[in-house]
Order: C-alpha cells, then structure tokens, then sequence
C-alpha cells in the first residue's frame, strides 16, 4: 500500500488510466522547462544575423553551420575561452577533492586543540553572503596582489571551499574507526590513511563532490566577469557575453557557444546522472 | 619495571599523539588558509571599509556617512522591496509546484521516475548566462516574441514583458521558478520516498482518500524538507544578482533593481566601495534575520 491507491484484478485499467493522465500533465511541463534548452540548441543551427533579422520559428527551417563557424571566427580567442574554462573548472576541482577530503578526515577522525573551534568557523564562513566578500575580495585581488587577467586570480577564491570540506567531514564521520585504528596499528602514516583507506571507502562521495564542484566551476559567471579584463583571459561564460551589445545581440552565434558549452556536461549528466541526482540530496535530507 | 614500561609508553604514545597532532594541523591548512584570506579578511575589511570612503592610497575615515547614505535613499529601499517581492514569491510557487511534481512523480516504475528528474533537472545544468539570453529571446517585446505570439493566439494583447516596470519582476520570477524546479523535486523525491509504507496502511485503514493522505500524511512528514528549501531558496533569493543584471540591468525604472544588483553597481559601476560594503553588511543581517524568524516559525511543530 502506498500513497497511491491499489488497483487489483479487472479495475487494473483504472490505474493505467490515471497514471497516462499523470504522465500527460508531467510531459506538459517538463515541455516548459526543457523548452529554453531546445531552443538554444536549435536557434544554433540558424544563421548568424543579428537579432533584427532573426526568425523566431521553433523548428529550424533551414539547416546549418554558419553561426558555429561565426561562433569560432568572431573572437581568436573563441577557443582559448573554453579552454580557459576547463583549466579552471579542472584545477578547482582537483584542489577541492584533494584538500576537502584531507580536511574532512581531520575534522572527522583526528584529534586536535582547536578542532571545534576551526569547524565552527567553517560553518560560519558557509553563511556568508557573497555580496560581503565581493568588493575587499576584488580589492585584494586586483588592486592590492595585481592578479588580474591570471589563472591564479580565477582559481584561487574557490581553491577549497568549506562547503566541500563540511561534506566530506559528514560522510568520514560516518565511516568505522576501527579501520583507522588498526591501520595506525599497522604503522600507516596519516597521509597514507587517507589515501589508502578513506579516499577509496569514499568513492560515491568524492565523485559527487567532484561532480558538483565542477558543475559550479564550469558555469560560474560573476567571478571571472569581475577579473577578467582581457578577452584572452575569459572563460566561456564571459565570453558568451560579447555577443551581445547594448542593442543588437548575436544571437545564433551565441546560441551555437553556449550549445557548445553545454555539450560536455550534458554527456557528463547522462553518463553521471546517479552521482548529479544524489549531489543534490546530500546535502539536504538526512539519514 | 613496570614503572618504567609505562613511562615509556607514555612517552611513545605522547610523542604518537604530537606527530598526529601536526599531521591533523597540516590536513587542514589549505582550508584554513583560503578561508583567512577569501573569508575572513574579506569580511573584516568590508567591515572596515563601510566606514570609510575607499581610495586606492589611503581611504579616508567618514564614520557612519556610508550607512546614512544608504538609509537615506530610496533606492536601497526599493531595491530591499524588490527582493522582498522577488522571494516571497519565487520561493513558495517553486516549492508548491515542486511540491506537486514530485508526488505526481512517485507513482511510476524507477526508470521512469528518473527519466522525469533528468527533464528537470536539465535546465540546472544549462549555464546561466546562455538561458537568460534565450529567456529573453523567449519575452521579446516584438508581435512576433514567442511568448506575445503565444499568447495571441488566446487573444492576449502584446506586452512588453521586460520592459514595463508592471511585468518586468513578474517575467523575472516566473523564469526563476522554472529554471529551480529541478533541485527542489529531486530533494522532495527522496523525501516522499524515505516515507514508510505503514504510515499509508494506517491511513487507508481510517479511510482516508487521496488527497487526505497528500494533506495529513505526505505533508507533516516532509515538513524538514519543506523548511530546508524554504530556508535555502529565502537566502540564495535575497541575494539573487545574476539574471537582473543580464536580462534586464535592474531597469525599467529601477523595477527589477535587487539588493545584489545595488551592490554591484554601487561598487563596480559607481566605485563607491564604501557604500557597497555598508550596504552588504545591512543585507547580511537582514539574511540572518530571516533565516532565524523563517526556523524559529516553522520550526515550533517540526518533529526530527
């Protein structure tokens, strides 16, 4: 019995019925929200005139590449903006995986004056809102370290956020420290515990951790906006941005970009989508 | 001897702890670090700052002018009401509407179920940036916008969906809640899932229908969950800056003009880094002020 009633024997029917009615409001609107996405996808293979002169019909009439070939011709560093993007995106989370899950294991397993003390401020620095940060962090960055225009002035904000490192605590709390102990036993050093030991019993978690920082990291738009003066140092993000002007906008070639940015984590979605699923539960219901 | 045995112990064991000591101090420098220098300083020095008018060498010290300033004009007012509006009611429809998806969700095989999450969830993963430009492709003032032929269709008359100050917020929230649907039924799916069968066994033994089951059943045991994104979706709405400043710049007539978007135009368009700070501080606060009245309120009659 659940929260749906039971149809048994010859009323069977009366369950397909319902649940065909249910389906059709559930594709009705999933229509609506995936609707933005075909768009883009589709408005891509159109020409690259500008916005006045485009059509607004839902299927392309006629098919082609122009406005991808526009997309890689307008900037030369059309390509370097997505390659921007991936060195960010994969150094974030490296440094992430790595020091969060280092962090985690000390927060979880070990015992250290001021480790409450160090946890709560964590804690504390998850609340903050960004508007806080925003103008002595650009301050520092820019005015005092002169980092613009580098990968340093990119990364460096979210090199290690005390988000991750509060999930990874979470989960190593949970794991037994019985394996820990009869490792030390063994005389594992405490780097290689981690390595050895937690690292592979936390696989789901990492990978989730991994996943969403990436996901954050590749469409992350505000920070690289901020200090990302030269076109050769934006990321992808940024640079969709220059195709549109005070009054006219690219609108096909910017469509075929941000398709092009979206591709990879549309694989990465369909072939993770366990570990995006359970990266937004993680956080949120518990036991 | 055995005296000696445990001094010795002792001292191996100390001399154990003292290196697991430093090992555990090592584990947690990076964190630490990058959180003194991106966290910490940052929140000090906007401290500072708001009482000071910024120059590059040597800001100069102006006691509350900068807070006086804010409270003294109207726009930090409107903009306060705009994300008032903007939350309130973003945050409930998005839940209410999640809310239902999900349990429409439910009663399909597993496959199925998560086909559904995947269409939802999509857009989440879509960047930002490229969705607010086809959003306003999608409310292009023109006949010929595809929502104004939509609706024309049903004999709506055109409407300048972004550009009038009476439809400019509500085209916003209306895109918010679409593209935030898909975190919130994810989080409501393992919710209803985690629900025991007996609860419902119960309830059809007292006769209860379906929606009493939805009313009396579904909704006080999803309650944690409920507070947890209303919560969540107050405070990441109260500082909602990106798809204001990309789509319609806070404008017409300051009518989408959020407190995020004050801040950044206040700081990065005007250079008044000063005010800036002063203002985020006042909107921190009122963050927090939120999220303790929205937990201490819904909190009373949670069971966890």
């Amino acid at each position: 019995m659940g929260l749906y009633k039971k149809y048994i024997g010859k009323y069977k029917y009366k369950a397909k019925i319902r649940n065909t009615f249910i389906a059709v409001i559930l594709l009705c609107i999933a229509a609506v929200t995936l609707f933005p996405i075909y768009y883009m996808i589709v408005s891509s293979f159109g020409a690259p005139t500008e916005a006045g002169g485009a059509s607004y019909s839902l299927i392309p009439k006629a098919f082609t590449l122009d406005s991808y070939k526009f997309f890689f011709d307008y900037s030369r560093y059309s390509v370097r903006w997505l390659f921007n993007s991936l060195v960010v995106a994969v150094t974030v989370t490296v440094c992430n995986v790595v020091f969060a899950s280092l962090a985690g294991y000390a927060f979880a397993k070990m015992r250290f004056p001021g480790c409450k003390f160090f946890f709560f401020l964590l804690l504390v620095a998850m609340m903050v809102p960004y508007q806080v940060t925003q103008v002595p962090l650009y301050i520092l960055v820019v005015n005092v370290l002169k980092l613009q225009d580098t990968y340093v002035a990119l990364v460096a904000p979210t090199l290690v956020t005390c988000y991750n490192v509060f999930l990874a605590k979470q989960f190593f709390t949970s794991l037994p420290t019985s394996i820990i102990e009869s490792a030390k036993i063994e005389g594992c050093s405490q780097p290689l515990i981690v390595w050895k030991i937690v690292m592979p019993l936390s696989k789901t978690i990492l990978s989730v951790m991994a996943i969403m920082t990436f996901l954050g990291e590749w469409n992350t738009f505000f920070w690289p906006f901020l200090v990302c003066n030269s076109e050769a140092m934006q990321t992808i993000q940024v640079g969709l941005k220059n195709f549109s002007f005070a009054n006219t906008t690219y609108f096909a070639p910017m469509m075929a970009g941000a398709t092009i940015s979206a591709l990879p984590m549309f694989v990465l979605f369909f072939s993770l989508q366990r570990y995006f699923l359970e990266g937004v539960t993680v956080g949120a219901v518990k036991g | 001897m055995k005296a000696m045995n445990k001094a010795i112990k002792g001292r191996q064991s100390r001399k154990v702890f003292k290196k697991e000591m430093m090992w555990s101090y090592l584990f947690i420098l990076v964190p630490l670090c990058t959180f003194t220098i991106f966290t910490l300083y940052p929140v000090l020095s906007a401290a500072i700052t708001s009482f000071q008018k910024y120059r590059p060498l040597g800001s100069e010290w102006v006691r509350f002018d900068n807070y006086i300033n804010t409270f003294k004009s109207n726009l930090f007012f409107k903009a306060l009401k705009n994300t008032f509006v903007y939350s309130v009611i973003t945050v409930p429809v998005s839940m209410l509407l999640s809310f239902s998806i999900s349990i429409m969700i439910i009663p399909f095989r597993r496959k199925v179920q998560s086909a559904f999450k995947a269409a939802f969830y999509l857009p989440a993963i879509a960047s930002g940036v490229a969705l607010s430009f086809v959003w306003k492709w999608i409310y292009d003032p023109l006949p010929t916008g595809l929502l104004n032929s939509v609706l024309g269709v049903f004999g709506i008359s055109n409407q300048n969906w972004l550009g009038s100050s009476k439809t400019a917020m509500a085209s916003l929230i209306i895109m918010a809640v679409f593209a935030g649907l898909g975190q919130n039924i994810i989080i409501y799916i393992a919710a209803l899932l985690g629900i025991d069968s007996t609860y419902y066994e119960a309830a059809d033994i007292d006769g209860a229908g379906f929606f009493q089951k939805v009313r009396y059943v579904v909704w006080p045991m999803v309650k944690p969950t409920t507070v947890f994104l209303s919560i969540t979706g107050v405070i990441n709405g109260f500082q909602s800056f990106q798809n204001a400043y990309l789509m319609t710049g806070g404008g017409p007539d300051n009518a989408t003009t959020m407190a995020g978007l004050l801040i950044f135009n206040r700081a990065f368009k005007y250079f008044e880094y000063g005010e800036a700070c002063a203002q985020a501080l006042l909107l921190a606060g009122i963050i927090a002020i939120f999220a303790v009245m929205q937990f201490k309120l819904s909190s009373s009659d949670v069971e966890y």
